[in-house]
């Protein structure tokens, strides 16, 4: 699913220049539940940006979906982020003056999909807030949301277009931790019916919900273990 | 890159949203469209309703209708051309008569200057016109009481004269005037019909000119020699009107002598042509009112673009996240460039209904000649069109900053 070798990122500042990311090799298979995590700094945010597509490596070659990304034009990059890449941020990033329905049908205006009809558009959004298990509230704004039922409404845009990975940069780090809680459970269930997903978190217990844990310090993997082995080796520090 | 229907419908849709929530900030945006729109469409109305009004005049007035005058040829000295050859004379006027086949009716018109006197009143300064029975025809004024002059008024030098109510009402006259007798230059003259008056507010000639026609046989009696005459004619139809024109060119230079390379010592005029230069003078006007909205356009542009700027920075977060679930720069760049469309179009729109209303209002002015005034359907569309022009000129480099926007950056900004 995920292929990445020798990934290098260098930010330039002024006449700095900032290594965020220092050869790193990375393999994700489909339908993993990973979860990415390191000190404040030590990269998570860039590499997810990159899986995401939403920025380009500095060096080191990345493939999604056995499709090699790193050479994409800001055309192509812009359809794989619609097609196979969902994004869940910390702080939603939700229209305000549109519903939750509107929200979730969001990607569909970027689509290359021709020939959908406004029916088949309602029905799609509709089922992706059915599996984030928010039906009954698809008319609201979200300014009538409550911060888990906004996050709700942020996966249900996510995996609108059933993309082949579901990211989310610290999708937790602004609700409180039942909500959290309430959260992950929805993303275990997306995982159960097959959705891979790569989550940065700072907290074990949400970590605890994967099955994977990848620590990164300075750019680099520190470690990369099943989440069993990751508690173990916790206990033992 | 391709976009689809949806993407355009949802465009759209996404900019009437931003217009309605920002509604008085709008307003004021496009309010050097507005203006802009208004005061053109507002012009063009009111040259489209004096242009109605003027042309129904003319018509009124005779579309038909030649006059000759006598005319000085240009670039020659004074002393070439003395006045005796340019003046026209009554037997010229005859032989038009007779050699232009494509005249319904001819008349020479001169205007005397002598004092008229009733019973009770004398007038100076009343206009005492001498005509050929055929001016009814080439003026189209009838007789309201009375008769019109016959040719045996004309033959015989009868002292006759038709007059108009004004020239009743100033020299008090009994009833309606008819049989009562005036003097004119001293000599004693019978009312035999009062001429129906025309009302022209555009050509200076109302119901409250006293008028007075006597014979034009009498008239050159009491005339000094070497007296001013001109000519009025009616083609017998709008369609010889050119050929009836080109007759009378011919005879005159015959009958006068006139060597062939040498210049015309009389003009020869139509309706037509004034037509034609009130028409050019028009399209002058509303040249002169579309370069005063190029320019007001260009102030409402600078608006718009202003105004997209801090759209654009506004919603920087809104582009960082809609670059992340897939637009690409194309998108993001159409979307905002539709979005200034449809804010100058609304400013379009304001201006014409404006334009509209005024033009509306105009037609209820007292007195002026814009009873047709109206916004016509092709400046309606130029005002769309410019509109959405300066929408995609100013609204570009606005939606080129969004479209360029780095998402990363555009997502972390506050
Ligand atoms: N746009 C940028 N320009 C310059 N330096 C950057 C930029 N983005 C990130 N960095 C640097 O790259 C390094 C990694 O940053 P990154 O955001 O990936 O960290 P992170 O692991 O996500 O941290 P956090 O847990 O605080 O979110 C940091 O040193 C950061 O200062
Ligand atoms: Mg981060």
């Amino acid at each position: 699913m995920i292929r990445i070798k020798g990934l290098r990122k260098v930010y330039r500042v002024g006449e700095e220049q900032i290594h965020a990311l220092r050869g790193l090799d990375l393999q994700i298979g489909s339908n993993e539940m990973v979860a990415v995590m390191g000190v404040s700094g030590s990269g998570k945010s860039t590499l997810m940006n990159i899986i995401g597509c939403l920025d380009r490596p500095s060096a080191g070659s990345y493939e999604l979906d056995s499709k090699s990304v790193a050479k994409m034009t800001a055309n192509q990059l812009a359809l794989v982020r619609n097609e196979k890449v969902g994004f869940v941020f910390q702080s939603f990033e939700l229209l305000a003056r549109q519903t939750a329905l509107e929200n979730v049908e969001l990607p569909l205006i970027y689509s290359l999909e021709r020939g959908l009809t406004s029916a088949e558009r309602r029905r799609r959004a509709l089922e992706a807030l059915d599996r984030v298990r928010l039906t009954d509230r698809v008319t609201h704004r979200p300014n009538q949301l409550s911060g888990g039922q906004r996050q709700r409404v942020a996966i249900a845009r996510a995996i609108l277009n059933r993309p082949a990975i579901l990211m989310a940069d610290e999708p937790t780090g602004n609700l409180d931790s039942v909500t959290s809680h309430e959260i992950m459970e929805i993303f275990r269930k997306l995982h159960q019916d097959g959705q891979t997903v790569l989550i940065v978190t700072h907290e074990n217990d949400i970590a605890a919900y994967c099955q994977r844990v990848v620590r990164l310090k300075d750019g680099q993997i520190l470690s990369d273990l099943s989440i069993a082995e990751d508690t173990a080796g916790r206990a033992v520090r | 890159m391709i976009l689809t229907p949806y993407f355009y419908a949802q465009a759209i849709k996404l900019a009437l949203g931003q217009i309605w929530a920002n509604r008085r900030r709008s307003i004021l945006t496009s309010l050097g469209i507005i203006v802009g729109v208004a005061s053109t469409t507002a012009v063009i109305a009111a040259l489209t309703g004096l242009k109605a009004s003027v042309l129904q005049e003319f018509e009124s007035f005779g579309a038909n209708r030649i006059f000759v005058f006598p005319s000085r040829p240009d670039n020659v000295p004074r002393n070439k051309v003395p006045w005796d050859k340019m003046r026209i004379k009554p037997w010229e006027v005859r032989e038009l008569q007779a050699g232009c086949p494509s005249l319904r009716a001819i008349t020479p018109v001169t205007e005397i200057g002598v004092t008229v006197l009733s019973a009770d009143r004398e007038l100076e300064g009343i206009s005492v016109v001498g005509i050929w029975p055929d001016w009814h025809e080439t003026e189209n004024r009838r007789v309201i009481e009375g008769r019109q002059f016959s040719q045996i008024d004309e033959d015989r030098e009868r002292q006759v004269c038709l007059l108009n109510e004004a020239a009743v009402d100033a020299l008090r006259l009994p009833d309606d005037g008819v049989e009562s007798h005036i003097l004119i230059g001293g000599r004693r003259f019978l009312v035999v019909g009062l001429v129906e008056t025309i009302q022209s507010r555009m050509f200076g000639m109302g119901a409250d000119t006293g008028e007075v026609f006597i014979p034009f046989s009498m008239a050159v009696k009491l005339q000094p020699p070497e007296y001013f005459l001109r000519v009025a004619a009616l083609a017998r139809n709008a369609e010889v009107s050119e050929e009836a024109q080109i007759e009378i060119q011919r005879t005159m230079r015959r009958i006068r002598g006139i060597q062939p390379g040498d210049p015309d010592t009389f003009r020869v005029e139509a309706i037509d042509r004034y037509i034609e230069q009130f028409k050019t003078m028009a399209t002058g006007i509303t040249a002169v009112a579309a370069g005063i909205v190029g320019i007001s356009l260009l102030v409402g542009g600078i608006g718009i673009m202003n105004i997209m700027l801090v759209s654009v920075s506004e919603r920087t977060r809104e582009i960082g996240l809609r670059k992340a679930v897939g637009a690409t720069p194309a998108a993001i760049l159409m979307q905002f460039l539709l979005e200034a469309v449809v804010l100058c179009l609304f400013g379009g729109l304001i201006g014409v209904l404006c334009g509209k209303l005024t033009a509306i209002g105009l037609t209820f002015i007292p007195g002026a000649p814009l009873k047709h005034a109206d916004v016509p359907m092709w400046a309606v569309g130029v005002s769309f069109a410019f509109s959405a022009a300066v929408g995609v000129a100013f609204g570009f480099f606005p939606a080129l900053k969004a479209s360029r926007l780095d998402p990363i950056e555009a997502l972390r900004h506050e």
